[in-house]
Formats: structure tokens, sequence, C-alpha cells
């Protein structure tokens, strides 16, 4: 009798819920110009849209999820964005993925007043010097990422340091915050040489010829994607690894470690996401849904996605509206069940706990995996609150 | 650096420096006998790298191996020649640079055809078999590939040649580059002469892919990292000269590696980091290469292409068009009351693409000079604005900006206007990239490459709806000022200097400062425009002064019908619309704007306006 109650109720929630006006997410993102990261991030999305919706929706509103492409600019991104809220009038906006993009829709959602959670943006920018009341930001960012390396770089107490980095904000960040941290924590001596290139264009052969030269002990890297291939390769043939530790931001995330397949830099360190190896509950149910859905391992982009998805509902509920004022006041200190466990979003920088996986690169069954890794997380890596009342400017 | 590294160095360039002439011959090539700018090539250079993959996957190692390389090159090549039979042989009578921009619809529909296929994670071939390991030279391991390359370069240019030289396709092929009516006169069969062309052409293409695969993975960025150097290296070294091209990848190539094994460099005090010039230098290096030579290393001058002279005399605005224009206008200011805020955004962004493509209607249409680069000064415009509305009032902003981008016009138009053709456009390009590569690593000024936030109009125009009354009130104005402007005595004179400058000097008009005008005045309404945009965005990044933006001027004014002066109107409507409407709807929406825009090129091959005029007038005859 019991079980006949609950289904009827159940059925009747969703018959509610259905007859209910969905909450509308107005995502935008670089689809075409990134799709090895998004199209992930996207079935994350859509896998956690798809369980809050069996569960009876949010607010007793089934969530419907409106995707744009904002291709690659930041121009067509406020035009996109304008039109999410204008004509499929949604109640908040996520998403985007570069830098440039991610803070133009930012400083948008400031002025339309409309809350705004920048999923996958790593800059550091979005929450602290540019940061702005309707803004949030999921991920940890290119220094607090930085900072999750640093103790092994300290650990290596290497004197000379050659770093390598893409040529636009991310890797000029990266680049900047491991100098900054490492002079802060090995006072002695330490040196470093830098080569930048081009971002998708790197000239393998002479920047790998150029560190030899140079003679480095040791090398900090900011490379991903096919840059990150060609540099290992190269590195791999010309014994540029040879006695010589690296550091790879964003090495282990599937996106970029499994196309190099058995080419894997094993003992490189780095930052990423060793899906199969994480045993935690909360990530074997994600896991186990991911892959019942998609038949399909899950990326980096998968988690970000649903993640911030799960943010948002999580926001809602808290709050009992989805009208963008209140959202804000809700996320202070908002705490989101992820794949990665419990974040926390910080009132004082809008910016969550999350945080990777560090560990170094090794081989198992002709495929790269990360080894002896951890979790590092985010809280523990995040500027103090001084340090963010001096840079962040007030609501 | 030391003796060895050095010469190190020279070997990496010579080796980077094959892969780039095998991809610049090929387009030379085709743009020597077809007079194409090909902006597909790199996609042909990708499909070669993803065929190849895909091909050695099933044919194994070793001899398997080469033979995939082989087979892929020959599909590519194939493939070249089916595009050209089917596609583009239609547009051969079509006027000047149309074909760009049809060659551009199929960048779109092969890079969303490849996603398709392939799927979006990057493809790391296999090393290639009995080259995957290294020789010590000097002490150093070189990877055996690398000196397969370097020797691949001079094979296949001395291949070319041969078949340019000692055949007699190669002989059609260089009666054709020379003078392509007469040689049809003479009893060519063009149509298979030009699928011939694009065969090699393309097949070079593919080859370059495929021999890149075990240096790089089969990736989806191939084609837009790849297809500015080819251009670059083909214009250096000089339109349809193998030799030349050959030449100027071994430059290119070179002066990049060393500018990575430089590193560091101290000059005068400063500290200069050598490597951060790997962004431009390229198209530094091109930028003196046609500015001490205007038809590059071994070009010689062109002759006009065949269609140039069909241009009829511009008549000035009927009463009618005048009238039309009134009663668009009307309409466009009673949609502001009426419209959904989003229409009113989009109107808005058409309004502004609309007179940068006029600014750049001005500069190709009447002056007869096409631009590669002249988003440079859209977004010189809208950075001008962005940094002025930090300490001044908006309207003083709107003023800056044209004078700002219009001086940066004055300096570049200096070198530009000397030059003629598809040089010019690349000179054009070559400044642009300096620009943007200034703009996107000087952080404590531009805000590097994430560029400028904060840029809102003050509170009584924040609304779509104000805000779109004011561009709309200001792009007519400016674009009024335009069409008086092109036919003003300055707007023939300049019109002159297109059609005849030898004719045009002897009636006393000082053809150069003429075209130098016009470029100045096109820089400045393209800044004007850019002013607006960053208004209307609130926040400005470099891409506005990238290559695809300067793309993007060049499709709404070919679209819309060069010799039209509503053309950049109607393109600006086609191809935003286009873009919003189907982006919203499918997934591929690359593909579909691409299949579009090709559709739109083969039915109306003199732009839409320009079509419909012939219709019209051969309606009323």
């Amino acid at each position: 009798m019991n079980q006949l109650l609950s289904a009827v109720a159940v059925a009747l929630s969703l018959v509610a819920t259905a007859a209910a006006q969905p909450v509308k997410l107005g995502e935008l993102n670089s689809y075409k110009t990134f799709p090895a990261f998004l199209e992930p991030y996207k079935k994350g999305m859509e896998l956690a849209v798809a369980e809050i919706n069996a569960s009876g929706g949010v607010l007793g509103r089934p969530l419907e999820l409106i995707t744009r492409d904002d291709n690659g600019n930041a121009g067509d991104a406020v035009r996109v964005a304008e039109e999410l809220l204008a004509r499929e009038k949604v109640d908040v906006l996520m998403g985007t993925f570069s830098s440039a993009v991610g803070l133009a829709v930012a400083d948008f959602a400031k002025q339309r007043r409309v809350f705004f959670l920048a999923a996958e943006p790593l800059t550091d920018k979005i929450v602290w010097e540019s940061g702005n009341r309707y803004t949030f930001r999921l991920r940890p960012s290119t220094y607090m990422q930085t900072a999750m390396l640093i103790p092994d770089a300290v650990r290596l107490n290497k004197k000379r340091w050659a770093i390598v980095y893409p040529n636009y904000e991310y890797g000029t960040s990266a680049t900047a915050a491991f100098k900054q941290l490492m002079i802060a924590r090995q006072a002695s001596g330490i040196e470093f040489v830098e080569v930048a290139v081009p971002l998708g264009k790197i000239d393998a052969g002479p920047v790998v010829q150029a560190l030899l030269d140079a003679k480095p002990d040791a090398i900090f890297s900011s490379l991903f994607a096919g840059d990150l291939a060609k540099f290992v390769r190269e590195g791999e043939l010309r014994g540029l690894f040879v006695d010589r530790p690296v550091l790879n931001l964003l090495g282990g995330e599937p996106e970029y470690l499994d196309p190099l397949q058995d080419e894997a830099p094993v003992g490189w360190y780095v930052t990423g996401y060793p899906w199969s190896e994480i045993k935690t509950p909360e990530h074997q149910r994600f896991l186990d849904a991911y892959q019942a859905r998609y038949h399909d391992y899950p990326r980096q982009g998968s988690v970000v996605g649903y993640s911030a998805v799960m943010t948002i509902a999580t926001a809602m509920r808290k709050a009992q509206s989805t009208a963008s004022d209140k959202l804000v006041a809700a996320m202070a200190g908002l705490v989101v069940d992820t794949p990665f466990g419990k974040v926390t979003f910080r009132a004082q920088d809008h910016q969550s706990t999350m945080g990777a996986y560090v560990g170094r690169l090794a081989l198992k069954n002709g495929k790269g995996v990360m080894a002896d890794w951890k979790y590092a997380d985010g809280a523990d890596y995040l500027p103090s609150d001084d340090w963010v009342r001096a840079h962040r400017p007030s609501d | 650096m030391t003796f060895s590294a050095l010469l190190l160095q020279l070997l990496n360039g010579l080796a980077s420096a094959s892969s780039l002439f095998l991809l610049a011959a090929g387009l030379s090539l085709i743009f020597g006998v077809t007079r194409i700018v090909n902006f597909a090539h790199g996609s042909f250079m990708m499909l070669g790298a993803y065929l190849a993959y895909s091909l050695i996957g099933r044919l194994g190692g070793g001899v398997g191996y080469w033979c995939a390389v082989l087979l892929s090159a020959i599909g590519v090549g194939s493939l070249g020649a089916l595009v050209e039979a089917t596609l583009l042989r239609r547009l051969y009578r079509a006027p000047e640079l149309l074909q760009l921009i049809a060659t551009f619809g199929l960048v779109l529909i092969v890079s969303d055809a490849v996603l398709h296929i392939w799927g979006a994670q990057d493809l790391l071939g296999p090393r290639a078999p009995g080259l995957g390991g290294t020789v010590s030279i000097l002490g150093h391991a070189v990877p055996q590939y690398d000196l397969f390359l370097i020797a691949c370069g001079p094979l296949v240019w001395l291949a070319l040649t041969a078949l340019l030289r000692r055949t007699r396709w190669g002989l059609l092929v260089r009666a054709a580059s020379q003078d392509r009516v007469m040689t049809a006169a003479l009893g060519v069969d063009q149509a298979r002469l030009f699928s011939g062309v694009f065969f090699v052409g393309t097949l070079l293409a593919g080859l370059a892919g495929a021999l890149q695969l075990p240096r790089e993975p089969a990736n989806l960025n191939i084609d837009l990292a790849v297809i500015a150097d080819a251009f670059v290296v083909t214009v250096a070294g000089g339109l349809g000269s193998i030799s030349g091209a050959f030449i100027a990848a071994l430059i290119i190539g070179v002066v990049k590696a060393l500018c990575i094994g430089i590193g560091e460099l101290t000059l005068f005090g400063t500290t200069l980091d050598m490597s951060k010039l790997t962004l431009v230098v390229e198209f530094m290096v091109m930028a003196i290469v046609l500015i001490v030579r205007p038809w590059g290393l071994l070009g010689r001058p062109t002759a006009p292409a065949p269609n140039a002279e069909r241009r009829e005399l511009q008549q000035p605005p009927s009463r009618r068009f005048v009238y039309g224009i009134a009663a668009g206008l009307l309409l466009l200011v009673a949609t502001g009351f009426v419209a959904d805020e989003y229409t009113l955004v989009l109107l808005t962004e058409i309004a502004l693409f609309a007179l940068f493509g006029a600014s750049l209607q001005l500069l190709m249409g009447a002056g007869g000079m096409a631009s590669f680069g002249h988003a440079a000064f859209l977004g010189a415009g809208a950075y001008a604005a962005a940094l002025a509305s930090r300490v001044l009032p908006m309207g003083m902003a709107l003023l800056i900006a044209p004078l700002v981008a219009g001086t940066l016009a004055l300096f570049c138009g200096w070198f530009c206007v000397r030059l003629s053709g598809v040089y010019l456009a690349m000179l054009t390009l070559a400044f642009a990239q300096i620009v943007w590569s200034i703009v996107w690593q000087w952080d404590a000024v531009t805000g590097g490459s994430n560029g400028l936030v904060g840029i809102w109009p003050p509170a009584w125009l924040a609304s779509p709806q104000a805000y779109y009354l004011l561009t709309l009130a200001l792009v007519a104005a400016a674009m009024l000022l335009l069409w008086r402007v092109s036919f003003s005595t300055f707007g023939y004179a300049l019109r002159a200097a297109r059609d005849s400058a030898t004719r045009a000097a002897a009636s006393g008009i000082d053809v150069r400062r003429v075209r130098w005008a016009a470029f100045a005045l096109a820089g400045a309404f393209a800044g004007f425009a850019g002013a607006l945009y960053a208004y209307a965005k609130g926040s400005i990044a470099p891409e506005i002064l990238a290559i695809p933006r300067s793309i993007d001027g060049l499709v709404i004014v070919l679209l819309g019908g060069l010799q039209a002066l509503s053309g950049s109107l109607v393109g600006a409507a086609a191809f935003i619309g286009l873009q919003d409407t189907v982006a919203r709807h499918t997934e591929y929406w690359r593909a579909l704007v691409g299949a579009a825009i090709l559709a739109i090129t083969l039915a109306f091959p003199a732009g839409i306006v320009g079509t419909l005029k012939h219709w019209l007038r051969r309606e009323r005859a």
C-alpha cells in the first residue's frame, strides 16, 4: 500500500513538473572552437539536467537547458547572451571557455544584473581583479592549479627552471604565478628561462632545441592540446626529458592525455582527472550514470558541465527562487555536491573550492594514466582574504 | 648561442620550411593559373592529415605506411579537382575576389565534415617507419624524420620545376598563367587544364598534411593555423613562382627557428624575449619583402585579372534609390519602437557591420584595393574608444576613434598603396597581424588577450532600443557621407585611378595620393564602426582585429555586391542574419553557413544586389 501511495505521489509530482513552466538555463560556449573539451562538457550538463528532472526538477519546475555557440569570440558571445535573455527569456546565464569570452560575458552579466556562472574559464581575473556581484566561477583558476603543483616543484629543489607556455592570458598567468610562488618558497638563487609559443602553433623542434641549449634542471609547462602532443613527441625524441623533471599544468586531463596513448610522458607532474581511479562514492555514482547514458567515459569537461548545472540547481533550491539577486545571495557559502565531493562557493570572491587531482603520469595497458595522485582541495590554494579585499573591486 | 646550437636551429628551420613549401607551392600554382585565392588550402592539408591517419591505421607499418601517405595525397588531390570541376568552375567569370568567399564557404564545410567523421579528439599518428629515431649531429640528437623532410622540399621543388619546364602540360600551365584568354583562344581545353592544376595543387597540400602527421596530431585547427602562413610564403616568394615560394619558405622557417633559439636578447639595456615574436615574425618578413620588392622575391608584375576591365561606370544614386533609402530608413526607425529587444540588438550589429563593409567597399569597390586586414582599423577604433572611455565621455570617445584609426590607416596606407592586387591585400594583412600581436601582448594597456571590459554607454543610452536608434542615426549619417564621397570629384578620381592608373595620371590625378587618401578615409570609417561596436558590446577583445574579422568584412562586401551602393547593407544583413538563424537551429551550423555562402556565390555571382540588378536590367531590355 505504501509503495502504491509513493508511486502515485511520484507520478503526481511528475505530472505537476511537466505542467509547470520550465526553469531555463541559458548556456553559451565555444563548441566549434574547442570541441574536444566541450562535447563531453555538454554531455555532463545534459546528464545533470536529466537527473534533476527525474527527481522532480527544481522548485517543482523542470530544468531546460538552452545552449548556444558563441563562435569563440567575445563580441558574438555578448550578442548570443542578449539573445538568450531577450528571446529565450532564460533565468540565468552560464558557460564560456576562453578568458576573453568569460570576462566579456561576466561584464555583460554585471551590466544587465543577471546571474552568471562561468563554468570553465581559468583566468584569475574573473573572480579577482575583474570580479563582480553577478559572476561566479566553478573551476580552480590558473593560479590555484599552478599552486597545486608548487609543493612538488619545491620538493624537487631544482635551481634552473625552463618555462614553456602558450602566449596568451592562461600561459602568461601560469608563468607569472609559478615564478612568484617559487621565489616565495625557495629563495636560494632560483633562475628561470622562458619560451613563449603561439597558441596552437608551436614549432616543437626549435622549442625543444632551445630548451636543451638552455640546460635547465627542470621544466614547467602550461602547454595543452595539440601543442602538448607535439612538444612531448619532439622532446622524447631529442632526449629533453632525460633526467629532467617536468611539471605540466592540465597534462592529466583526459582531453589532452588520451591522444598521447602509449607515448604519455611517464613521470611528469600534472594536474588532471584520473577518472578510472577515483573510488569515492560520489564519483562512482557519477561515473556509473555517465557510462550508462553515453557508453563512454567522462572527461574533465564532463565533470565541469555536470557540476555547473548542479550548482545552479542547488542555488535555486536554497534561494527558493530563480531571480538573479536572490541567487546571488544564496551563492554565498553555498555547498554543492559534485563528483569531486562537496565544494563551497566563497562569499568573498565568488570562487568555488573545487579542486583538481595532482599526480604523476604513468602507463597502464598502453594508455597514459595518473599515478600517486591525490585530490588537491581548492580551498587550500586560494589567496588570503586580505589579498582578495585588496584586489577585488567591491560590488 | 653557440655555433652548434645555431646550426641545429638552422636544421629545424629547414625542416619546417619543407612543409611550408609544399603548402605554398600548391597555392601558388593554383593562383598563378586560375587566379583563385584559395582560402580552403589549409583545409585540404587538414584533410590530408586525417586521411593519412585513417589509411595508416588500415594499411599498417612499413611499405603500407608510405602507400597510405601517397594515397591520402592523391585522395585529397582528387577531391580538389572535384571541387574545382563542380563548384569553382562556375565562378571564373565572376568579378574579382568572389571565388575567395566561395572557398571560405568550403573551409566551414570541411571543418564540420571532419569533426563529424573523425570526432573532436586530436589523433596522434604513429612515427614514420624507418625514420622514427635520431642521428647525432655535433653531439645533438636530430630526428631522422627532420632530415627526411629537409630532403623532401628540394625534391618536390625539382619535380615541380621539371613538370612545368619539361612537359607539355607544364607549358600550357605556364601559358595560362601569363594569358589565359589567349591560351583558351589557341584551343587549349581550359576546363581540363584548371582541374589538373587544382589536382596537383591540392595534392601537394594533402601531401603536406600527411607528411606532418608524425610531427603533429591530426586536429581541427590545422586549416586556419596554416592558411595564413601559406599565403605569406606564396606572396613573399612572388605569386606563381615555385622557386620564390621555396626561398621564402626557407627564410621564414629559419627566421622562426632562430627567434626561438635566440630567446632573450638584450639590446640597449632592454631585454626582449625573441620567442614572443613568433606570433608575427612571418608577417614582418613578408612586410619587409613587399616594401622592398612589391612583387615578392621572384614574382613578376602580373597582368590584371581578366575580369578587371569589365566594370561599368558606376552611376550616382538615382532618385528612386534615394527615395527607397529614405523609406527604408523610416521603416528602420519605426522598427525601433515596435520590435523586441533582441531584434534591435541584431539590427544594431547589422548596421555596424554594414558600415564596416561600406568602408571596405570604398577601398575595394571604388579604389580597387582589396584588403585582407581591414579589421585592424575596426579594432583600432574600438580600442581607441575603449581606452578613451576610461577618462572621457562617450561622445568624445566616438570622435577620437576614427581619428586614431584614420591615423593608423594613414601610416599603413603609405606603404600599401604602392602595391596592387593580392600583394597589396597581403601587406594590409601583415600590418593587421602586427597590430593584432601588439594588442595581444601589451597587457598593461590593451588588456592583452583578455581585452578590455566595462565600456558601456551612459544609462540613458544603455537600453537596446536607445542604442539601436543612436547607431541607426550615426551609421546612416556615416554611410551617406561615404556615398557622397564616392560620387564627389575625389570618388571619380579614385575610380579613374583604379581603372587606368596611366590615363588617370595623364589627366593630372595624383594617383598615389588619391589612393592613399582613400585608404585613410576607409580606415577612419571602419574605426568609427569599431567604436560603436565597443559600446554595443561593453567589452572588446583582440579578435576584433584578427584575420577572421577581416574575412567577415570581405564576405559582407562580396556577398552583397562589391559595385552596388547598398551591397554592404544587404551583405551584412544576409551574413549576420544567416549566422544568427542557422546557429540557433543546428549543431553543424558552420557547415550550413558555409553551404549557404557557397550557394549564394553560385546563384549571385555579382553579389546579391549586383546580380539582382543584372536581372532587372535584362527584364527591362
